[in-house]
């Protein structure tokens, strides 16, 4: 099953021109359980071309919400930045498979 | 008397707008000061480069004087931070030039407004200073720094905190105009002034910055927050707008590394210990968070400088062969315009740069794109970067008419392929680049801002 599949929403965004934060938001209480247990760091690490150890992540129970961020791989406004606002790296993660 | 302060946000930025019925409700509620953003770094370097605003000067002027004329009715102080997007000096000027439009205009007033500028931007030969003193550290990710690159910036600024503000609204300020500062401290700075719970200052700025985006109608704009020696309520005041514990917890997360801690000046939030309950349908209350100050107190710094000029090309193609090639077509059109540029304008291979962006394919997420799906046609964005407008525009004449004509094989028709206008080449102007992610440590925290007051 997709990542998107089961929760309610991702949202991706810079925090500040240096870093890019992924939230999942899970919805429900299973959701949320399945996400932190079953979608792993190294994965997203891997769609994001990042890294493991440069991911931080963040499981929140109380809101549901997994959350993830990482060094922009080229700083906003940069020549060869493709998102100045770092919204699309979502689809990256919404489309990982958490039976994998 | 116990400390209460209630502070009004109109909105997340100045320029995009806010609920004017929803304004005309808070401002029934007689708030003790009205706070709002003028920028950040949200846009991009284009606007620190260049120190200029992104936004429409006469939405400004349409916002700002509703602003003014809330500020007039209640006799309060009225405070935009980071003016003009990127908050430096020349933004502040055009904010008060704004400010001082609308009050010959509405001539209402009987005394004149006193209005204290806060000037945040950075001297370049200060700051190599201050880097040889080695009162500039780098934050994460650390980027490269030395004195060329400082004198590089086109701009500097560091981004003020509430003690700035405070010495600011000190002055006797009806309004306060500041350059760039955090934007949290324009709606902590009062409230912290008057003795309220800094961990509830800290955080009810840090959920209120945004306007009604903590809310369930962010685009309402409006927010009112009741900060006290306990804690804070939060509450939009747009129909059908509500605050929700888990709409006002999950804005800690928003363009926020992390989602419990919040670095500022002189210190930083920590809400790991806050709870958030629902006093009804609209209303949240927040208790528990708490500031920890650190030493030395410390200001971020933001610069920008020039990193070429660019002329971009558009094409499509709409023909099934080249669609279904289209990476191909890209990888060997490269090579042969390389080749070109070489014999025609005698450029070393790295002196410029040529990016195509294949939209439709992968131009928003480039390598890491994991969809394979075709579509009926594809854009091609050519976004040539250069050391002067004049190369840049010269490489873009070069290409112009490969990127019409240029086969896929040798031994093939001469394809032509769409050109959406003419000509094809656009001349972007300059790319700027964020090069700053540092703090500067002060040992007088006033020393990295100017205060003046003037009237209108």
């Amino acid at each position: 099953m997709k990542v998107i599949e089961l929760i309610e929403s991702v949202r991706s965004k810079n925090a500040g021109p240096f870093w890019v934060t992924i939230d999942l938001f899970c919805g429900t209480e299973a959701a949320y359980a399945t996400v932190s247990k079953q979608l792993r760091t190294e994965q997203v690490a891997k769609a994001l071309g990042q890294d493991m150890n440069a991911v931080k992540r963040f499981d929140i129970a109380d809101l549901r919400v997994v959350k993830f961020s990482v060094h922009r791989p080229v700083v906003q406004g940069h020549a060869l930045d493709r998102d100045q606002h770092g919204a699309q790296w979502s689809m990256l993660v919404e489309a990982l498979d958490l039976d994998e | 008397m116990k400390a209460n302060v209630r502070v009004l946000v109109p909105s997340g930025v100045l320029g995009l707008g806010f609920d004017s019925e929803a304004l005309a409700r808070a401002v029934a509620l007689k708030p003790d000061v009205i706070c709002i953003d003028g920028g950040s770094t949200d846009s991009g370097p284009y606007s620190l480069g260049t120190s200029t605003t992104k936004y429409s000067r006469a939405v400004c002027v349409r916002e700002w004087r509703q602003l003014m004329q809330a500020r007039a009715t209640l006799g309060v102080p009225l405070i935009i931070g980071s003016s003009g997007t990127c908050g430096s000096d020349d933004m502040v000027d055009w904010m008060l030039e704004i400010t001082r439009q609308i009050a010959r205009e509405s001539d209402t007033s009987d005394s004149p407004l006193n209005i204290t500028l806060l000037y945040s931007e950075q001297d370049r030969q200060a700051m190599q200073e201050q880097l040889a003193g080695q009162r500039i550290k780098a934050l994460e990710p650390v980027l490269p720094i030395d004195a060329q690159l400082l004198e590089s910036c086109s701009h500097i600024v560091a981004l003020a905190g509430a003690e700035h503000l405070q010495a600011a609204l000190n002055t006797g300020a009806d309004i306060v105009i500041a350059g760039r500062t955090t934007d949290t401290a324009v709606v902590s700075a009062l409230p912290l002034a008057r003795g309220c719970h800094p961990g509830a200052c800290w955080h009810a700025a840090k959920i209120a910055e945004c306007g009604a985006l903590c809310s369930t109608h962010p685009t309402s704009g409006v927010i009112v927050v009741d900060i006290d020696e306990e804690g804070f309520t939060i509450y939009p005041t747009a129909d059908n707008a509500h605050c929700t514990p888990h709409s006002v917890s999950a804005h800690m997360l928003y363009e926020n590394t992390d989602p419990f801690i919040l670095y500022e000046p002189g210190g930083h939030l920590d809400v790991r210990g806050a709870t958030y309950t629902a006093l009804d349908e609209t209303r949240v209350r927040v208790t528990g968070s708490r500031w920890v100050p650190t030493s030395p107190y410390t200001v971020k710094l933001e610069g920008a400088r020039l990193g070429g000029y660019q002329t971009t090309l558009l094409a499509l193609l709409r023909n099934a062969h080249y669609v279904a090639n289209a990476k191909a077509w890209v990888s060997r059109l490269q090579d042969f315009l390389h080749g070109e540029i070489s014999a025609s304008l005698s450029l070393p291979s790295g002196s410029y740069g040529i990016d195509f962006r294949l939209i439709g394919v992968d131009a928003t997420l480039g390598e890491l794109e994991t969809q394979t799906s075709a579509g009926h046609e594809v854009g091609v964005l050519v976004i040539v970067t250069a050391e002067s407008q004049d190369m840049a525009n010269e490489i873009g004449k070069l290409i112009n008419p490969f990127l019409l004509h240029y086969p896929l094989t040798d031994d093939e028709a001469l394809p032509t392929f769409a050109f959406p206008y003419s000509p094809a080449q656009t001349a972007r102007g300059p790319l700027y680049e964020f090069c700053l992610n540092h703090v500067l440590e002060l040992d007088d925290p006033m020393s990295a801002v100017r205060i003046q007051v003037v009237q209108a």
